[in-house]
């Protein structure tokens, strides 16, 4: 698992450059993370990406689009705009998480 | 003076119901044990053969028998629709209002297309030029409207994962351009592939893999295409991020969605799937509640096969489970998928939770006959071969040559990983 440092902290990341452990995330973390793929994180990125750790500490795996709609309450046209083309894989990338699987 | 019996009560006589009713009965004793499944209606469906049915490759009425004639002697079929389930009392209750108790129930109720979650999609154009082909009616609607087709762009479309046999819309896309091509119409004839995904399928080797037979066909790719509505007027699909998808036929699949009676009885997730532990089945919330098949929100495809798998680890720790014995079996998502490629051809995909499909052979390691994600004409055959198995051994019960747990042996490992997509794209 190869280990890369983005702002001092040292993190493990898989191939795709996701945090391989999701409890080597921080808030602090976000920003960095989110930078390396041009997105300067507001407010409304913070109640997805919030939502999305509450989630996945509760179900033990990371919300899909829809699922950020119905139970989270933020539209799917939403999050295309705050993350664009791939919400739910950039979402996952800024918070920390392994990819969605809804799909297999 | 004897106990009362106990009841186990499935709701849902498709594959999974059927197989696990079917399985029970025989190893669990009469005089001790009620076995009652109920279902809607008295058809059951060979769903694999709807993918074909537009290509003329079946009459419908080889497509359907009766559900409780599959069913062995001595199980209760119960017609009926679930209004909703009390999984503290213990009470599964009929929108007639009969009422079912039981000492253990299975969620075998398996999913649906559900075209009313895409605003526009049931508008004017509807069974007119955008069509379905995971239910009956959709199928045979589609078979009447494809031959009609003989220019413009036919789009293949899936609004959102998880759904039903999730490589049929690449099946179909490939079908619909040997159909085409025998018929001299493909030059005439635009043929797109639009998914929610990054690539052809969702596991690497397979997307690289069915992504490049979807180029060698020229079948236009259009990816992460999340669909917010389907316009009418304009007849095309358009996105969340605004793209637009013209077309002038559209076979789409709908939203999957688990059965309504598991949301109002506040068991379902957002999509209405039963959350339940990965490798047992077993509800997270109520240990006397099991979710079998497509109804289950596990990270498994939902397919024929992985339901197979499913009730064989089920069987083995049920019988464990009510004798008071703590269940040993751990399904791994194991799923093998035949993927018809036209022209008589056909792939064949084996994977499970963990390990994504690999080229190689099956189901005897190194002798196969089967090639596994390599287009052969054994493949096909095995295809075709399946309805009868299906009828006749997977129903009944009876045992399959195929290993519940998946191998790797006779499988060829990737050297280096070859997952092709990163986020920075």
């Amino acid at each position: 698992m190869p280990t890369t440092t983005l702002d001092g902290h040292q993190v493990r990341v898989d191939d795709e450059g996701f945090l391989a452990d999701p409890g080597e995330w921080s808030e602090e973390l976000a920003p960095v993370l989110a930078a390396q793929i041009g997105i300067t994180l507001t407010g409304a990125h913070w109640d997805a990406i919030r939502f999305l750790r509450d989630d996945f500490r509760v179900q033990g795996q990371t919300a899909t689009l829809r699922r950020i709609a119905t139970v989270g309450g933020i539209p799917v046209k939403t999050l295309f705009e705050l993350f664009p083309q791939k919400p739910a894989k950039k979402l996952a990338y800024i918070a920390g998480l392994p990819k969605p699987h809804g799909c297999v | 003076m004897r106990r009362p019996k106990r009841r186990l009560v499935v709701l849902g006589a498709g594959t999974a119901g059927t197989m696990t009713v079917n399985r029970l009965r025989r190893r669990l004793d009469p005089q001790e044990w009620d076995i009652t499944v109920v279902d809607r209606d008295d058809l059951h469906p060979y769903q694999p053969g709807f993918l074909f049915l537009p290509f003329g490759a079946y009459a419908p009425d080889k497509l359907t028998r009766s559900r409780h004639a599959q069913l062995a002697d001595g199980v209760t079929f119960v017609t009926g629709e679930v209004h909703r389930v009390d999984p503290v009392e213990r009470l599964v209750t009929l929108w007639d209002d009969r009422m079912l108790g039981y000492d253990y129930l299975v969620i075998a109720s398996g999913t649906e297309p559900r075209p009313d979650q895409t605003p526009g999609m049931l508008g004017s154009e509807w069974r007119r030029s955008i069509f379905d082909f995971y239910t009956l009616e959709g199928t045979l609607a589609l078979a009447e409207a494809l031959p009609r087709l003989d220019h413009g762009r036919l789009v293949v479309h899936v609004t959102d994962m998880p759904i039903k046999c999730p490589v049929a819309p690449l099946e179909f896309a490939f079908l619909a351009d040997a159909w085409l091509r025998d018929r001299g119409l493909r030059d005439r004839i635009e043929l797109v592939f639009v998914t929610p995904l990054s690539g052809a399928f969702t596991r690497p080797v397979a997307a690289h893999r069915l992504g490049s037979m979807l180029e060698e066909r020229k079948i236009l790719v259009e990816t992460d295409f999340l669909v917010e509505r389907v316009d009418n007027e304009l007849k095309a699909l358009v996105s969340y991020d605004g793209r637009e998808v013209p077309f002038d036929l559209l076979v789409t699949i709908p939203l999957n969605m688990g059965a309504e009676y598991v949301a109002r009885s506040g068991l379902g997730d957002e999509l209405n799937y039963v959350p339940v532990d990965p490798h047992t089945l077993q509800s997270s919330a109520y240990p006397t509640l099991f979710a079998l098949g497509d109804a289950a929100s596990v990270p498994a495809s939902k397919a024929g096969s992985v339901a197979h798998f499913e009730v064989e680890t089920f069987v083995g720790n049920f019988l464990q489970l009510v004798s008071g014995e703590p269940m040993t079996g751990r399904f791994d998502g194991h799923a093998n998928c035949f993927v018809e490629s036209g022209h008589g051809k056909g792939l064949l995909l084996d994977f499970n939770y963990e390990t994504e499909p690999l080229p190689g052979t099956f189901p005897l390691p190194l002798a196969g006959p089967l090639a596994l994600l390599k287009e052969t004409r054994p493949n096909h055959l095995g295809k075709l071969a399946f309805r009868w198995i299906y009828w006749n051994v997977l129903l009944p019960g009876r045992p399959l040559p195929i290993p519940t747990r998946m191998s790797f042996v006779g499988k060829d490992r990737p050297r280096a990983d070859s997952s092709t997509t990163t986020v920075q794209e």
